[in-house]
Parts: C-alpha cells; sequence; structure tokens
C-alpha cells in the first residue's frame, strides 16, 4: 500500500481526489469557499494531466444542466459548488436524482444568503437533503478526499446509480492545511474502475428518451421506486467502503461512533465540529466522565434504525445542528433523529443545539458546556429547554 | 437548394402520431429543419408545447436520442451532451459522427433561456439552437414574452379600458445573436421551406455554434383559422413584420425581398390577436408599428451593405 502524506487544504485534496478520478466531463462555476477546487483542477486539465473536458459554465444552474446533459450522453461527470452555487442548482438537482445520473458533486458548506455570507454553516445542504441526492459529510481534509473517491464508485454501482454529493466544511477545511494520506494513482484508478454506460443517450442506435413528460398516470410509481433506489444504496455504501480499507486502511461507516458504547451522554454532530468535540471527549474521559460522540457521515439515505440502536443506550443527548428549519421544531437532525429513536422505541433525553450559523466558531468551551448541561438533565431529570442556539448574542 | 423529391424519401425524426395541434407551425419547422441533417441527431427541448406534446410517457415520437431537462437550459444541457462527445471521441470510445440540436419556443430562449444560451454560444460548442419563436407563452396558455409583438393582445397584456394590449416593442433576438459572432446565425420561416431547409443544413455543417429564429404562428395564440399557418407565415415575410436573412461569419444578407412590401394592416388583419388595433382610435399605434417595421427593414439594408 503506497501512501504519499502531504500538507495539503481540503480543497487541494479534493481537487487531487478529482485528478485521480480523471471524469470525463467537468462543469463547473466559481463559488467561495469551492472556488480553489476547480481552479486547482483547473491547472489539471491545461496541463493534459487530465483526460477531462472542462466547461467553465455562465452560473451554476448551467453547470448542473450541463452535468445533467453530460452524465445522460453516457461518461463520468462531476462538478462542485457551495451556499448559493448550490441554491441555483436545486430545480436541476432533483432532475438529475429522478434521471439516476450518477453525477458526484462536492459541496463546500457554506451559509445561504441572506444575509450574504461566505463562511461555513450547512444551511446549503440541509435544504438540499429531499432532492433525492446521497449526501455523505466529512470531518476533514482526509475524509473529503476519501468520501468523493468512494463517491464515484457509490454512484455508479449499478444498483444505485444516484448522483452523490460530499460535503467538507467552507474555510475550517476547505482552507485548513492538513495532513493527508494521499493514495497511489493506479489504486485510485483501479478502485473505481472503468465508466459502465447505461442507456447512454450517445447510442444513435437504441434511440431514448430522457425527461419525458410523466403525468398522473406513471409520476407516482417513479417516485416510489427513486425512493426504494436510495435506500438500497445504503448496503452498497457499506461494501464500497469495506473495500475502500483495503486499499487505505481507513475505516468508514455509515456514522462514526466515538467512545459511545459504554457513554452515558452524548454529543451528535457533523463535519469539521465533530473533531473539535473528540478532543472534548478525550479531556472529560480523563477525567472520568463517561461521554461519547456520534459524527453521522451518510444522512442520506438515513440510517435511522442503526442510529436510533447506537444511541439507545445513553441517558441524555444533545443533538448539534449547524442550519435552522425556520419555523420547524428543531434542527434537520435533531426531527430526523427524534423520529429515529421513536422508530426504536428507546428515547434517550434529548436536547437540540443550534450552532456556529454563518461560520461562528464553536469551541472547546462551548462543547464542554454541552456535556455539562447534559449532566444537569441526567441528575434532574428535567429539560430545560428543547430547544437552543450556542453562542449566539441575545 | 433542398430537393424536395429526395427529401420525402427519408425517414422523419419526429414520428407522426405527437399531440401539438393540427396547424400548429412549430411541428413544421422541426420537421423542415431535422430534414437538412445527414448525419444522426441527437435532440435536446426545452419545457414547451414542442416537449410536453412529443413525450407523454409512456410514449415518444422521437426515433432520435432525445432530452428534455427543464425550461431556461436546453443549450447548457445540449452542450453538455456534446462536450461528452467530444470527450468520448478523443478517448476514442465513439467514433460516429453525431449532429447535436436544441429546440426552445420563444419563452425559453427570448427570456428564461437566454442566459444558458448566451453562454454555449460564447463557449463554441458544436450546435444548432433553434427558436421556434410563436410570440408568446403558448404552452401555458397566451401570456406574453418579450418576443411578443407591440400592441398584440395575450393573456397577460389584455385589452383593456386603458392599456390596449402588448405597450412594448418585441427584442431582436437574432441581432442578439449574431452579436455573440458565432459563424452562423438566420432568420426563416416555414413558408419559404427551401430557404429554411438551406439554412438548416448550412447550421448543422458549420463548425461550432449556429442559430435559427424561425416564426413559427399558432392559431390558438394568434387567433387564426388552423389551415392558414401557411398563408400566415407568407404574410409575416411580405409585410417585412420577420425579413429573411442570415449573418455568415459576420456577413449579414437579406435572403428575400418582397417585390412589393405589404403594409403591416395586411399582417394584422387575419389574426384576432390585432382586432382592437384596426379601429380609428388605434391608428396611431398602427403607423407606429409601421414605422419601426420600416425603420428595421432600411437597419437591415444597411447592415448587408445595400444601403
Amino acid at each position: 500500500m503506497s501512501v504519499k502524506t502531504v500538507a495539503i487544504t481540503g480543497n487541494e485534496a479534493a481537487s487531487y481526489a478529482f485528478k485521480q478520478i480523471n471524469p470525463d466531463v467537468v462543469a463547473a462555476y466559481p463559488i467561495t469557499p469551492q472556488t480553489e477546487l476547480v481552479q486547482n483542477f483547473s491547472e489539471f486539465v491545461a496541463d493534459g494531466v487530465v483526460n477531462t473536458d472542462l466547461i467553465t459554465v455562465e452560473s451554476e444552474h448551467s453547470a448542473m444542466s450541463a452535468c445533467v446533459g453530460a452524465a445522460a450522453a453516457g461518461g463520468r461527470v462531476m462538478t462542485a459548488t457551495s451556499a448559493n452555487g448550490l441554491a441555483l442548482m436545486f430545480e436541476i438537482l432533483f432532475i438529475a436524482a429522478s434521471s439516476k445520473l450518477p453525477i458526484v458533486m462536492p459541496v463546500v458548506n457554506r451559509a445561504l444568503s441572506g444575509p450574504i455570507n461566505i463562511h461555513c454553516d450547512h444551511s446549503d445542504t440541509m435544504a438540499a437533503r429531499d432532492a433525492g441526492w446521497i449526501q455523505i459529510y466529512s470531518e476533514n481534509a482526509q475524509e473529503a478526499y476519501d468520501n468523493i473517491i468512494q463517491a464515484v464508485r457509490i454512484a455508479e454501482d449499478m444498483k444505485v446509480r444516484l448522483p452523490v454529493m460530499v460535503m467538507f466544511d467552507g474555510f475550517i477545511i476547505s482552507h485548513g492545511i492538513e495532513r493527508v494520506d494521499l493514495l497511489d494513482d493506479v489504486v485510485v484508478r483501479n478502485f473505481i474502475g472503468e465508466y459502465q454506460p447505461n442507456y447512454p443517450l450517445l447510442d444513435v442506435e437504441k434511440p431514448l428518451t430522457f425527461g419525458p413528460l410523466d403525468l398522473h398516470d406513471y409520476y407516482f410509481e417513479h417516485k416510489r421506486q427513486q425512493a426504494e433506489d436510495i435506500k438500497n444504496s445504503k448496503p452498497i455504501i457499506l461494501e464500497v467502503a469495506k473495500e475502500f480499507k483495503e486499499i487505505s486502511n481507513r475505516e468508514y461507516g455509515l456514522f462514526e461512533s466515538y467512545h459511545l458504547e459504554d457513554a452515558e451522554t452524548a454529543i451528535v454532530v457533523l463535519s469539521s465540529a465533530a473533531g473539535t468535540a473528540k478532543a472534548v471527549v478525550d479531556e472529560l474521559r480523563d477525567k472520568g466522565k463517561k461521554v461519547g460522540l456520534l459524527k453521522p457521515r451518510v444522512f442520506r439515505p438515513f440510517p435511522y434504525m442503526e442510529i436510533a440502536q447506537a444511541l439507545s443506550h445513553l441517558k441524555a443527548i444533545a443533538i448539534l445542528d449547524r442550519s435552522v428549519s425556520f419555523g420547524g421544531f428543531g434542527g434537520p437532525l435533531f426531527t430526523e433523529f427524534r423520529s429515529a429513536m421513536v422508530e426504536f422505541g428507546k428515547i434517550p433525553e434529548n436536547i437540540n443545539i443550534i450552532f456556529g450559523l454563518g461560520g461562528r466558531d464553536i469551541n472547546e468551551q462551548d462543547i464542554r458546556g454541552v456535556y455539562e448541561q447534559l449532566d444537569e438533565i441526567v441528575k434532574s431529570g428535567k429539560v430545560k429547554e428543547r430547544v437552543q442556539y450556542l453562542g449566539v448574542r441575545e | 437548394m433542398a430537393n424536395l423529391k429526395e427529401l420525402i424519401k427519408k425517414q422523419e425524426v419526429l414520428s407522426p402520431g405527437h399531440r401539438l395541434c393540427a396547424g400548429c407551425g412549430a411541428s413544421i419547422a422541426v420537421r423542415q429543419i431535422l430534414a437538412a441533417s445527414d448525419d444522426p441527431v441527437v435532440v435536446a427541448s426545452a419545457t414547451g408545447c414542442l416537449e410536453v406534446a412529443t413525450t407523454i410517457y409512456p410514449f415518444t415520437s422521437w426515433r432520435s436520442p432525445f432530452i428534455h431537462n427543464a425550461f431556461e437550459n436546453a443549450a447548457a444541457t445540449i452542450s453538455g451532451v456534446e462536450t461528452m462527445y467530444q470527450s468520448l471521441k478523443k478517448q476514442g470510445k465513439i467514433d460516429k459522427e453525431i449532429k447535436f440540436i436544441a429546440f426552445g419556443g420563444d419563452g425559453g430562449t427570448y427570456d428564461i433561456g437566454l442566459q444558458s444560451l448566451s453562454g454555449a454560444l460564447e463557449r463554441g460548442h458544436d450546435f444548432v439552437y433553434v427558436c421556434y419563436d410563436n410570440e408568446a407563452y403558448m404552452n401555458t396558455g397566451i401570456q406574453r414574452s418579450s418576443a411578443t409583438p407591440r400592441g398584440v393582445w395575450t393573456t397577460t397584456t389584455p385589452v383593456g379600458e386603458v392599456i390596449p394590449g402588448k405597450t412594448q416593442y418585441r427584442k431582436d433576438l437574432t441581432g442578439i445573436i449574431a452579436a455573440h459572432n458565432i459563424p452562423y446565425a438566420a432568420q426563416a420561416s416555414i413558408w419559404r421551406w427551401n430557404d429554411l431547409i438551406d439554412k438548416a443544413h448550412k447550421a448543422f455543417y458549420t463548425k461550432g455554434p449556429a442559430f435559427l429564429n424561425v416564426l413559427s404562428p399558432c392559431h390558438r395564440g394568434w387567433r387564426f383559422p388552423l389551415e392558414d399557418t401557411i398563408k400566415i407565415s407568407k404574410l409575416a415575410v411580405q409585410t417585412n413584420f420577420w425579413p429573411l436573412y442570415e449573418v455568415e461569419n459576420g456577413k449579414w444578407k437579406i435572403n428575400y425581398k418582397p417585390r412589393e412590401r405589404l403594409p403591416i394592416t395586411e399582417w394584422m388583419k387575419p389574426q384576432g390577436r390585432y382586432k382592437h388595433l384596426l379601429t380609428p382610435e388605434n391608428e396611431s399605434i398602427v403607423k407606429e408599428i409601421q414605422q419601426d417595421i420600416d425603420d428595421n427593414w432600411e437597419r437591415l439594408l444597411a447592415l448587408s451593405g445595400e444601403k
């Protein structure tokens, strides 16, 4: 297993994955904080180290539209975006998924306007959670790199054939330099394999109609199939992770448990904040506190039974959301988790903490405070406030 | 020059049995244009009459590969298809000669799809874009677009007590496209079918982007008897309401000059959408429209080096 250890940013790691995947077509539009990813990749195109034809479109709407055309034509297609760019693609995200086109798209998480803000939160991809894409969240640059490579295999699996979004946090990960272990080009190439076209539009001998008008007599059946398809991607995601371990020695599942098995209280949090929380778990564990962490990786399809089971033995949990569902009961993670625990039948006491909007930092002190609050809930058996906002001036 | 005897021997790409209205100008335009390619074509379409009436699941009227994505992105979509073709060709994974064409109505082209089209033209993809211009949003029920001519009744420019139909002139889309300095842009009519087929052939076999703006009468929206589609198309050209011209590598050329330019009222009279204008109180509006038509013709003559 030959690896190259480098110090690079999350965007550089992602663009390196693009280079190794060597897609046939990339259509992309610049947006902070994704810009550097596509910029780096443009250099690979300009230097001829990839076969990719790069379409430098005039908007994200056209980026996703061109990706749909290119993927339907019958080849490997990738793009990347953030925040408002994802919002501009919104209409076409659903079309890509319902057309079963295996497009892979890193989304560098950034707060949605308005007001305009360029820093990290998850309002962009949470707003797109029902578009029919598989959603995989990454904690750091290493995970971003690994998840992008795995996403190609997941998307293109003949039992799946769905588009995949791979998330990592804007600036915190996209622009922070970290240690990353890169795989060999050949290893990646062998892992992802040759692209297998499925009903390609370019087959003029067998002409097909893509995107027909589908009315009340068939639309519902097609949506029902789509619901089944994304659900069935779960075992494939796990199979791909297993094979990926063989080439990387790095383990991936539907979520990551950190000191969860014997914990009494735990935090659930996505992406880079999980890194900060792990440091706090280590510190509290040293003091003998039974604390743990669950970091979701695959949010769509949502592995509700597995997650609810993993949390069922806890006395209290805090579900941290880096986005708001305006007018909803709590953040999107919170409502999904509560609902999953109801289905499983064991419901630890729980609170929802909305944090980090627009790039507001969350530090170790903040997370220590959350564990302290969970302790109090366990002691008193009472939840004072179910849905809370952390780190905001009120 | 297109040879009718040869053309009718070809299998048509758009098969009969589609659900466009009898007398629809768009289907005539599509058939004439697709007859002009000697190679297989991949067709893209914007959302609109053409798309909804030819692809009602589980049926399709298309004998060629066909893709519909959304309303505003036919150009971006076909640019993705064409790029994948170029990529696979370069890699030796495909060797067939294939032509790429996108159709959009005036709503999908003049209005909501203009940015997508402009981007695809600027990037220089090898494709043909056809606007079948029926001068309003006909699929949703005759709402005004930026292609709707001045004075016309539509459901969103109704003839009221105060406002007599659409108050603005239409956008000069063909001019806007020509300003992209693409190799080929033309305006055509289904009445001059041989001119249209010649232009379509040129568009298919020009390397890089090519554009055709084809006036496609809609009897539902324009309010004329459905058997008069070609007659109305002819009047559009003979009144200079819809001049036939092309811009080839920057060179403007008028392809047809009416022997005697008919007054614009001849174009208006058979169409119910103009009925309210042909009254004494709206005479001044008709005069202004006539002046605008004549000015545009003069401008076209000047651009073509004929003045």
